[in-house]
Parts: C-alpha cells; sequence; structure tokens
C-alpha cells in the first residue's frame, strides 16, 4: 500500500524543508520513500510542489493526478491550484493565509473569494492559523513545522521518532523552537 | 549505510566510491547538484565549474588522458556546446574511465528546447545508460565508469529532470581508491590527425559491434515476465510511470542501458507478447528500433512526442481518461508567474530599458530572461547561452545596411553567461565592428541556477579565492573603446548610459555591477556593497495617487489596493534597491526612518 502526499506553496515558504523532514522520518520507520520536487525558474516566486509518496515499494515518486491521500498548502489559493491532485476521499489541509501573485498585486486579477468554501464543497478541508500560531512562538518560519505535525496526525504517524528526526537535521539553536511547532501542529488538528 | 538522496546526490557518491579524482561542469537546471556534491567530496575529488560545458568536457578528458577516473556534467543543451569534443573522444577513447552525464528536460522546467540527448549517443557511438531512481543514479555512474575502461570509451550517462531532481533511498558503500595509472605518451591513439582518425574511425564500428554484445547479454537491460497479452518497453523514469499505471499486469522490458538498444532482447519480448507498448520520453528514440527489427508496437501514435510520460499521461493515453478529478471552476486560480525577486538587481535596468524606442533588445539565458514579459517588456529574443551579443551583432549590420533603418541593438547577458561564450560574440562585435550596445549584468554571481561561482566571482568551486576575471579589462583589451560600469539602482546612472551608448557611432559595453539580493556576500562583497540590502522602503499614502508607476517595476514587495487606489511595500519582502521610490511622480515613498 502506498500513501502520497502532496506539499504545496509559494518559493519560500519552507515546504523543501517540510517534505525532507517528513521524508527522513518515513526512511527511518522503515519505508520505501520517494519524493519529487521541481527546482529551477519556478522558484523565482513561484508555486511550488513537493510530492511524497511511501509505502511497501514505491515506483512513480510523482503522484498522478487525482492520486493523492492529503494535499496540504502552506497558502490558500495554492490548494485550489493543486485540487485535483487529490483522490475523490482524500484529506486536505490548508493554511489560512493569502499571497497574492503578480496579477493580483498589480490590481489586474482578484484573489479567489471563497478558496476555502470551493475547498471544502469537495473535500474533508482542515484550515490552520500555522502562522498565527508560528508567530506566537517567535519564529514565522516554523510555520512549515507546524504543517508538518497536522500531516503526522492525519497520517497516523506519531509512532515515529520525529524529535530525533528534528534533532538530527535542524540547527541546534533552532531545535527547541521547531520541537515546540511539531507539537503545536499535532495538537491543532 | 542507506540515504535518502536526489539521482544528483546519488550520481556525485557514485563518482566517489568509483575513485574518480576530477570532475567539471557548468552549472545547468537540472544537473548542478552533481558537481555541488561532488565539491564536497574535498579530499578526494577535485571538482570544478568550467566556464562552459565544452571546456568542462576537454577539462575531464585532460584528467583522463593522465590516467584518472573524470566525470562531466550538463544539462541537455550543454552538450551541444560539448559536442565537439565528444565526437572525437569517440574516436580515441581514454584512458581512465570516462563519464559523461547529460541532464534532459522533458516538459522544459526550466529550458529553452526539450532536445533528446538519447539522439547523441547514436550519433556519437557511445555508449549509454539510463537509470530510473537515485539508487540506479549511483550504482549506474559506477558501471559507466568500469564500461569506459573495458571497452576504450566515453560513456554517456542520461537522466532526466525527475531521476535528478526526485529522491529515493540509496544505499552507500565506501570508497574503492584508484591509483592514477601512470601517464603514457601514445600519438597513434590521442592525435586525431587523418590519418590515425580514419583508422580509429574503423576502431569505433568493432567497439559498436561489442557493446551490441554487452546490450543484449547485460543485466541492465531485463525482462519481466508477467501476463503476455501486453508488454511495455520503456527506459529511466519511464519505466517507473509505467509501473505506477500498469502494475505487475503487463511485462515489462526495462531498458537500463540504452545505446546499442538490446536487439536480441528486443526480439525476445516482442515475440511472446501480443502487444507492444514503447513508453518514452520525446523522440521515438527506442520505438525506431522496435519497427526496424520487424515488429509492430504502439508508441508515438498513442503517447505525446513532448512533455514528461506523467503517470496521468500513459494512463489517459491508453485507457481514454485520467483518474477521477473534481469538476471546479479553475479560472478562480490566478497564475503565479515567476518574477525577478524583490531587489533584484536587473529591475532597474529593464525598468527604463523597456521604455526606449527603436531599440531592439537581444536577450540571454539567465533570471534576467523574465524581463521579456509584463511589466518590462525589454527582451526581443532569448535562444542560446552567449547568443545575445552574437545575434545582436547580425540584426545591427542588417539594420545598418537599410538607408533609413535607425533601429539599434542592446545586447543584454549576465555575468556567468558572458563568461560561458557571450565573451566569443564579443570579439566578434569587436572585430567586425558592429556599432550595438553590449551590456553586462554583473551581479557577482550565476543566478538563476542557485549561487554558483564563476570565473569573475573570486572563488573556486571548492571555496578557494582565485584570480577574479575583470570583464572591463577584457572589453579594453578587445579594443572597446566606450566602456562604462554603473549601479543598476541608480535609475539615472541607467538612463545616462543607456543615451551615452546610444549616441555613439561605435560599439560600447556597459557593465552593471552589483550583486544579486539573494548572494551571500564574499568579504570582498562586503566591502565593495557596504549597506547593500539593508534599508526599508515605505509608502506615504497621503502623498500616493494610485499612479501605479511603483507597480509597473514588477516588485513583488508591492501591492495595489483597488479599493482605496494606494499602494503599500511589504516591509518583510522590501530589499531596499529604491527602484520604486525613484519612479513615483509625486515623491510618496521614502527610506523607512527618514
Amino acid at each position: 500500500m502506498v500513501k502520497s502526499i502532496l506539499l504545496v506553496g509559494v518559493g519560500g515558504q519552507g515546504t523543501i524543508l517540510a517534505s525532507k523532514l517528513l521524508t527522513t522520518g518515513l526512511m527511518e520507520a522503515g519505508y520505501d520513500v520517494k519524493m519529487s520536487e521541481i527546482h529551477g525558474m519556478s522558484q523565482r516566486g513561484g508555486s511550488v510542489s513537493s510530492h511524497v509518496r511511501y509505502g511497501d515499494k514505491v515506483e512513480s515518486p510523482v503522484i498522478e493526478l487525482g492520486g493523492a491521500d492529503m494535499l496540504i498548502s502552506f497558502e490558500k489559493m495554492e490548494a485550489l491550484r493543486w485540487l485535483n491532485y487529490l483522490k475523490p476521499n482524500g484529506k486536505i489541509v490548508v493554511n489560512n493565509i493569502e499571497m497574492g501573485s503578480m496579477p493580483i498585486l498589480s490590481g489586474k486579477a482578484d484573489y479567489p473569494k471563497n478558496a476555502v468554501e470551493i475547498l471544502k464543497k469537495y473535500a474533508d478541508t482542515t484550515v490552520i492559523d500555522a502562522s498565527s500560531e508560528a508567530e506566537k512562538l517567535g519564529n514565522l518560519k516554523v510555520m512549515n513545522v507546524i504543517l508538518l505535525g497536522t500531516i503526522i496526525k492525519l497520517m497516523g504517524l506519531e509512532e515515529i521518532n520525529w524529535d530525533k528526526i528534528l534533532k538530527d537535521n535542524i540547527k541546534e539553536k533552532l531545535v527547541d523552537i521547531n520541537l515546540k511547532a511539531l507539537k503545536t501542529g499535532i495538537d491543532l488538528v | 549505510m542507506k540515504k535518502l538522496m536526489t539521482g544528483n546526490e546519488a550520481i556525485a557518491r557514485g563518482a566517489y566510491e568509483a575513485g574518480v579524482r576530477f570532475a567539471a561542469a557548468y552549472p545547468g537546471t537540472p544537473s548542478t547538484e552533481i558537481l555541488e556534491n561532488a565539491a564536497l567530496y574535498k579530499k578526494d575529488i577535485i571538482a570544478e565549474w568550467a566556464p562552459n560545458e565544452k571546456v568542462a568536457l576537454e577539462s575531464t578528458i585532460g584528467a583522463s588522458l593522465a590516467g584518472a577516473r573524470a566525470l562531466a556534467a550538463m544539462k541537455h543543451v550543454g552538450l551541444n556546446v560539448a559536442a565537439d569534443p565528444l565526437f572525437t573522444v569517440s574516436y580515441t577513447g581514454i584512458y581512465g574511465g570516462l563519464v559523461i552525464v547529460v541532464a534532459d528536460e522533458p516538459g522544459q522546467h526550466s529550458s529553452q528546447n526539450e532536445q533528446d540527448n538519447r539522439n547523441y549517443a547514436k550519433a556519437a557511438k557511445v555508449p549509454m545508460l539510463e537509470p530510473s531512481d537515485s539508487n540506479e543514479a549511483k550504482d549506474f555512474t559506477k558501471v559507466a565508469l568500469d564500461l569506459s575502461e573495458k571497452y576504450d570509451v566515453p560513456v554517456l550517462l542520461r537522466m532526466t529532470t525527475r531521476v535528478c531532481h526526485s529522491k529515493g533511498i540509496v544505499e552507500c558503500q565506501d570508497r574503492e581508491e584508484r591509483d592514477i595509472i601512470p601517464y603514457k605518451k601514445n600519438v597513434n591513439k590521442y592525435v586525431t590527425v587523418p590519418a590515425i582518425a580514419k583508422k580509429l574511425r574503423v576502431n569505433v564500428e568493432e567497439r559498436q559491434k561489442k557493446l551490441l554484445d554487452f546490450s543484449n547479454t547485460t543485466d541492465l537491460n531485463f525482462i519481466e515476465w508477467n501476463d503476455t497479452k501486453l508488454g511495455v518497453i520503456a527506459s529511466g523514469m519511464c519505466y517507473n510511470y509505467s509501473k505506477e499505471v500498469f502494475g505487475d499486469k503487463v511485462s515489462y522490458l526495462k531498458i537500463g542501458f540504452s545505446h546499442p538498444l538490446p536487439t536480441e532482447k528486443i526480439k525476445e519480448f516482442c515475440s511472446k507478447v501480443d502487444k507492444v507498448y514503447v513508453i518514452e520520453e520525446n523522440d521515438s528514440y527506442i520505438e525506431d528500433q522496435v519497427k526496424m527489427l520487424g515488429f509492430n508496437c504502439l508508441g508515438k501514435d498513442v503517447f505525446p512526442p513532448y512533455g514528461e510520460m506523467l503517470p496521468e499521461i500513459i494512463r489517459k493515453s491508453v485507457y481514454g481518461k485520467t483518474m477521477p478529478t473534481f469538476n471546479y471552476d479553475e479560472r478562480e486560480v490566478v497564475a503565479r508567474p515567476p518574477l525577478l525577486c524583490a531587489g533584484c538587481p536587473h529591475r532597474g535596468l529593464f525598468s527604463q530599458l523597456g521604455k526606449r524606442k527603436n531599440v531592439m533588445v537581444s536577450g540571454d539565458i539567465g533570471c534576467y530572461t523574465l524581463a521579456s514579459s509584463e511589466p518590462y517588456n525589454s527582451m526581443d529574443t532569448t535562444i542560446c547561452m552567449g547568443a545575445s551579443i552574437s545575434l545582436g551583432h547580425g540584426a545591427q549590420k542588417i539594420f545598418d545596411s537599410q538607408k533609413d533603418n535607425k533601429m539599434r541593438v542592446v545586447s543584454v547577458l549576465g555575468d556567468s553567461t558572458f563568461f560561458h561564450t557571450g565573451i566569443n560574440s564579443l570579439i566578434d562585435v569587436a572585430y567586425n565592428k558592429s556599432n550595438t550596445i553590449n551590456i553586462i549584468l554583473d551581479n557577482r554571481i550565476t543566478g538563476m541556477t542557485g549561487h554558483q561561482e564563476n570565473p569573475g566571482s573570486g572563488y573556486t568551486l571548492q571555496g578557494e579565492k582565485t584570480n577574479e576575471l575583470s570583464i572591463k579589462t577584457i572589453a579594453e583589451a578587445l579594443g572597446f573603446k566606450n566602456i562604462a560600469v554603473i549601479n543598476p539602482n541608480d535609475l539615472n546612472a541607467v538612463n545616462n548610459a543607456l543615451d551615452w551608448a546610444l549616441s555613439l557611432d561605435e560599439p560600447s559595453v556597459i557593465i552593471t555591477r552589483w550583486p544579486c539580493a539573494l548572494k551571500k556576500f564574499s568579504p570582498e562583497d562586503k566591502e565593495e556593497f557596504s549597506g547593500a540590502y539593508t534599508d526599508k522602503y515605505a509608502v506615504d499614502h497621503d502623498k500616493c495617487i494610485g499612479c501605479k508607476s511603483c507597480i509597473r517595476t514588477g516588485c513583488p514587495a508591492i501591492s495595489f489596493n483597488k479599493e482605496t487606489k494606494k499602494s503599500t511595500i511589504d516591509y518583510n519582502t522590501c530589499k531596499g534597491c529604491s527602484v520604486c521610490s525613484q519612479v513615483c511622480p509625486v515623491k510618496a515613498i521614502g527610506k523607512v526612518g527618514e
């Protein structure tokens, strides 16, 4: 049985670190793991995605259209952009922030008004205030680890030793705040 | 030890384990991280950024002929630049094992074309391996070096973006040290004057026969028998995608060694299955061979000849539809195109250059290619690395040959692209005397591929301090009399330089010297550009008249509120370049704290 988690967001939001921690934990738990990202030009403020797949034996590192068990979006409009990668009974976690793209910033287009309502119409959607929770912890950047916490809870991966994964992969002075962020994320859902 | 690695990291690991001592490359997505990772094995591998792919390959050939195992890496279009040495080193063969990694880009995520480099293996008559995942990327790198030595031939290792940038579990081993083979002069092997090259040419055909035998017997090409109603032939990532869609319901011929193709295995497979799908990205490379062997197969008449062969594409091509999706209004979703970063030193130049009339802007490959679109609209062409200056030269010659044609050409390229091949083009301008304006965007680093050092940055790939090539001195040495060095964030300086250059009857060089907004400053940068990226700017809403001049600089830090008709600068995103404050007609934008 292979599970697929699609992490999406905007370049610079920390999706890459979140998926790195996630895949490392899954590997240490004994799963076969594959992950796919696209680097390069699209990074420059563009839409980014990390495909994470794990199970007994994973073939494709890329999640098929309509194949994700979970869509975790670091930004609301990005959840809408990637919605069709979700399975009909898949789960969505969406971070409750709006980041305008250039057509929106320049006043040529409008940010989608009912992004969350549209998502809820199609799938089991949980809205998380990861950014404000991160601010409460004192560092906006740990938003990604809060969201990682929600993945861990919703995918039933709490048994993996995440504290160790974080300690092994994060700079020492940032370990404590990230451990708190992880717990915050797990408790939020 | 097990590690999660990208295909690129795995190649570097494979090179390390196989005793490689020298590696060179020019950065290019999706291949860049191969050398960045090889460079980490500092004690064991000499890893270098070469000015371009031709130089990278030639220096690895040198390392091989001096008796060491060597690796060159490049993106697909890089092999066009390195094709010259490739075709002849195929004749001479090698001394220490030589592998050439080439990363194709089906889907063109970060490239100007989608060429299928498997054709190069065939054309240059060199063997080719195609890994499907990270573990194979590591193993195949080692196999490639062994084969290189066994058959006296450089070996192509063909990757694609998804193999390069996907992670998988890799079983790491220790390095197997290899002594450098003592140098031996061998004129009859390595000097390709016609009399010798003609003899070597014959050997190449003999070698091809031996490689064909190898292809038919190696486990790199294997058959997985399942139900024989349907058989799939695939290589590289297409094998994984096919297995994702068809699982164990069909039989597979998996091709890991793809030049020469395993004709006997293809015959065996095709004669035992009722129907054959050839699933491959881009060209009908395998399909053509299958058909030449007299078998019917379904390939490009079912599957698209361009783009990535993602699982949903295979599913739709075979079954007529993808897995179920939601029927929602996707028009709600606004595009999120890539942008010049906040603080990008290219913004100042292009915000002004786009306003010039009767000017053709000949562009090049880099972040600055984004200037071709809104809101700058200040680039007319992009073909390949270094083409800006030479293409511009040719265009100017034709404009000037017409009596009343006042068109002027401004050629624009980055520092790394200049050192890559733009330098040759600038020689052309000097030598053949065209009246072009040549702007070199010297942001002190190779930007788009993620900040690699280059001959102008003063540091090597492995962090050593080195000679820092001066673009200004190079231009002087070529005979240019009109050279200006400006700060592109100073819009007056930009416009004065453009006015001056456009008024000249001679060619000119303008160097915009300011570091990339994302660059980690070297001690020299800190000294030269002290204070850069420390300021913040804000809009005084009482003064703002809603004219959107600042918005038209295309800065992601600035947004416009349609209700209040005011611009706002996001404090955290602003890098303090001041371009917006200079274009504001009512001085509504000022430095925070002043």
